[in-house]
């Protein structure tokens, strides 16, 4: 035995008599992970998580949050003798006095991008492969909190600085928070400490900002994971893959090498973007002050889509027993994101109603085997796309030389006609390259051979495809639509007619299949 | 059911392929080498990192061809610590690749859902529990301990409250009195009529009160006011409104209605405002009115005439409040 195997030995011993730990780490450490690059995109995620956590401690230690005015002194022209508020003013020196920290910003701002798409396009994955299943409906709701909670972190992220666009930020937030019936004009005091802007919702939103929500992210994302860990990882059907194993690498060494690399790999991507790419250059927009804004403000692509739905709303605002009811603001800026997160944060449980099914689900749907949703989350992305580019409506005008008035009447239509319309389309598309699927099962890959029979008809010569292939194509189930009686073993009807006849109709729209061939097919075709 | 029907057999997990590293030791040992650079890139990394943080100036500057003047401190600092992560991981995901094992591995799954036995066992241990510490039969304590719990969940809502002040009548009022001279801003220059052109317009405020030095952020986010002069025979107006301009000169509240934006564009060949957050766009001939966007209102209008020295002053406060809309707006 070397002495460094005798020392790690030792060391390993003292741990071990303490905790017990070697029996769960013998187990754990051969722990099996399939592979697949859609896998990386939630990896992605948590690896910018981390990273915010590293390039935020380090812009804490200079950032001042304070709204107490000073007289810039810094070394950047342009701004010099201009009153500011102390955080602007912090925010600066970090930029052009402190070595390395304006690349420290640009991370950090850039991790915040990267951080919110991993985790819609994560969410994406998992929704189209029906990844939240049962047994995994409380991390798709972990998720759906993880990716609310985003959306405000940034957003707070952003207007720390307090320059000239994330001032307007918060003014827009503050008329949302005033928009709230009977309370709302109570709570902006209560956040603003006042009359808008105050000069305490910087140190406010600063500690929401550095501490309650990175507490809370901490705690959501570790369960996330131990629920990953405990439930053992997802996979995609494939020869060999059941709903009883998972086929994958260990996680020492295979995973631990590339996860860990993979780390490094997002890490330096982050801080390529950082070094190279200029991300909110608050010099250029001078210190907040309400009575100025720049043109073609805009948020951070997370928040733009809320933008989008805030600008297409028709100008309501009735006023009712002397009460005035902001509709314009409540219903796209509270209402609909309301509806839209509480939908996406209930599907598994809406879905497990409409099928009924109560089983375990490990492997993976390929999107087209489940046409209803694939259909349903094509429309919700139609949705959000259209209000997401009429929240840069200003910007497509002035660079495409088009008025803002005709994209903001194409939003407003487009809103509602579209999405259905994407519906419809994509189940379609899924219905048809099911049929497609049948036709390479049962009569093989168009080879491009032509070869003319005796009789002169020229035909193509298909070739089998492998048994590997047909079984990816064919292992997934195709359920009948749950059935329900409408009378019960007496012949009485149920209650809730309604409910049920409701029940039923989903469940048959979402139990839309072209049959998959069986054995009996194939045999058919040949004997043909 | 389509279980009834015979479908095709999984064929089962395809057989192993040995890879190049894993049958040739020259090709493992290439591997090796490359990872082995890869690392070395890594380290090469963060001597450039540590070489421009000490020995480049922050103010050196250099043309990059698409990227334009770059500070060479900065971009070699990011370049470094870019490059230093970047080929650490590299290095790990090569190794992985090629040299460690690659071979697939089963693991099986259980199902969740405990046994009968446990699930019937932790029925009777909780239900022995609570019967233990007589959860049912002792409602004295069932409900006073509801009460005591109840309670103490409300003090931290009576501690926040002195997070701010109540709104009182400070949303409906701004430091617009009568008489109120408007000044420019910044500069605070009071304006006679005839320092505005005919289609200029400009950012104003009221007169400082006494005893005060500057605007505050509070102040503006109320008072700001925009001045647009027009010929007077462009507006259409009703009478009270017409009397509230003077000699072609008209005063808005540049704080949107919408939302509380600066509605800071405007365009003079058609006489609109525009607020550039949401696009709510104004008719400044119209009193403001709103003709496009999500704005409900016009943006309030302040009455201005001229003092005797021959400056613009306001004639009365405005008569709503100014800004974004809120519950009580109309009471």
């Amino acid at each position: 035995m070397s002495a460094r195997e005798r020392i790690a030995g030792n060391v390993a011993n003292y741990v071990d008599e303490r905790t017990g730990a070697a029996a769960w780490m013998k187990k754990n450490l051969q722990k099996v992970f399939p592979d697949h690059w859609s896998f990386m995109l939630g990896e992605i995620a948590l690896y910018s998580f981390v990273i915010l956590l590293l390039s935020g401690t380090f812009l804490t230690f200079w950032f001042d949050p304070s709204m107490r005015e000073v007289v810039y002194e810094g070394s950047y022209e342009p701004l010099k003798g201009l009153e500011m508020s102390a955080a602007y003013a912090s925010a600066l020196d970090i930029s052009f006095e402190v070595r390395g920290g304006l690349l420290m910003r640009q991370i950090h701002h850039w991790s915040a991008l990267i951080f919110m798409a991993a985790i819609v396009v994560h969410l994406l994955r998992v929704f189209f492969t029906g990844a939240f299943r049962k047994p995994r409906e409380f991390n798709w709701i972990i998720g759906i909190g993880l990716l609310t909670l985003g959306i405000v972190e940034g957003f707070l992220g952003y207007s720390l600085p307090d320059d000239l666009l994330s001032g307007t930020g918060i003014r827009i937030a503050e008329a949302i928070l005033q928009a709230i019936p009977l309370v709302g004009s109570y709570l902006s005091y209560f956040l603003f400490g006042g009359v808008f802007p105050g000069e305490t919702f910087i140190p406010r939103i600063y500690t929401i900002h550095i501490l309650i929500l990175p507490g809370i992210f901490l705690a959501l994302i570790t369960v996330h994971l131990m629920l990953v860990w405990y439930q053992k990882h997802t996979q995609y059907p494939g020869p060999g893959r059941t709903e009883k194993n998972v086929v994958g690498y260990p996680l020492m060494p295979v995973y631990m090498a590339k996860a860990g690399g993979f780390f490094f790999i997002v890490f330096g991507v982050t801080a390529l973007l950082g070094a190279v790419a200029s991300i909110n250059p608050i010099w250029l927009y001078g210190p907040y002050t309400p009575g100025q804004i720049s043109a073609g403000s805009q948020p951070d692509w997370y928040m733009g889509w809320l933008d989008g739905l805030v600008r297409m709303a028709p100008p309501l605002e009735p006023v009712i027993f002397g009460y005035t009811l902001s509709l314009n603001i409540l219903i796209p800026g509270l209402i609909i994101p309301g509806i839209l997160f509480t939908g996406m944060a209930l599907y598994p449980f809406i879905e497990q109603w409409i099928t009924g099914d109560k089983r375990e689900h490990h492997l993976l749907d390929r999107p087209r085997n489940a046409p209803n949703r694939t259909a349903l989350g094509a429309m919700a992305l139609t949705f959000m796309l259209i209000a997401l580019i009429n929240g840069g409506n200003d910007i497509i005008a002035t660079n495409f030389d088009l008025s803002i008035n005709q994209i903001m009447w194409f939003s407003r239509i487009g809103i509602i006609v579209l999405p259905p319309i994407a519906f419809v389309v994509t189940k379609r598309l899924c219905l048809s390259l099911q049929r497609a699927d049948r036709e390479l099962v049962l009569h093989g890959r168009e080879t491009g051979r032509l070869v003319m029979m005796p009789s002169g008809e020229f035909v193509e010569v298909h070739e089998p495809i492998s048994p590997e292939k047909a079984w990816l194509l064919t292992q997934h189930e195709q359920n009948a639509p749950l059935e329900l009686e409408e009378k019960d073993a007496r012949g009485v009807r149920r209650p809730g007619l309604l409910k049920s006849k409701l029940r039923k109709r989903f469940a048959i729209a979402h139990a839309e299949q072209v049959a998959k061939p069986t054995v009996e097919d194939l045999k058919a075709i040949e004997h043909h | 059911m389509s279980n009834e029907i015979e479908v095709i057999k999984d064929p089962g997990l395809p057989a192993h392929k040995l890879r190049q590293t894993d049958i040739d030791p020259k090709a493992a040992a290439r591997a090796e080498q490359q990872v082995a650079i890869l690392f070395l890139l890594s380290a090469l990394s963060t001597v450039l990192f540590i070489y421009a943080y000490f020995f480049i100036s922050t103010e050196t500057f250099v043309f990059i061809p698409l990227m334009g003047d770059q500070n060479l401190h900065q971009l070699l600092l990011g370049l470094g610590l870019a490059f230093s992560l970047l080929f650490i991981g590299l290095g790990a995901v090569h190794w992985a690749k090629t040299l460690m094992p690659d071979q697939e591995v089963i693991a099986h799954r259980h199902e969740f859902r405990s046994s009968d036995s446990d699930r019937e066992d932790f029925v009777k241990t909780a239900k022995e529990g609570a019967a233990a510490a007589g959860l049912g039969r002792r409602s004295l304590i069932k409900r006073s301990m509801g009460l005591a719990v109840g309670l103490v969940g409300l003090s931290p809502i009576f501690l926040l409250r002195d997070l701010g002040p109540t709104p009182g009548d400070e949303l409906k009022t701004t430091s617009w009195k009568a008489g109120s001279r408007l000044v420019t801003d910044p500069g605070d220059r009071p304006i006679r009529p005839e320092d505005l052109e005919v289609g200029s317009v400009a950012q104003t405020l009221p007169e400082l009160a006494p005893g005060k030095d500057h605007h505050t952020l509070n102040d503006i986010a109320k008072d700001a006011v925009l001045l647009i002069r027009l010929r007077p025979e462009e507006f259409n107006l009703d009478a009270e409104r017409l009397s509230w301009t003077y000699e072609g000169i008209i005063a808005f509240s540049k704080i949107c209605s919408h939302m509380g934006c600066a509605v800071a564009l405007y365009e003079q060949s058609t006489k609109h405002l525009l607020c550039p957050c949401h696009q709510s766009t104004f008719d400044v001939t119209r009193a403001a009115k709103v003709i496009f966007g999500p704005a409900a209102r016009p943006l309030p209008q302040l009455a201005i005439t001229v003092d005797e020295e021959g400056y613009l002053v306001a004639q009365a406060p405005f008569n709503e409040p100014v800004g974004p809309s809120f519950w009580g707006r109309s009471k």
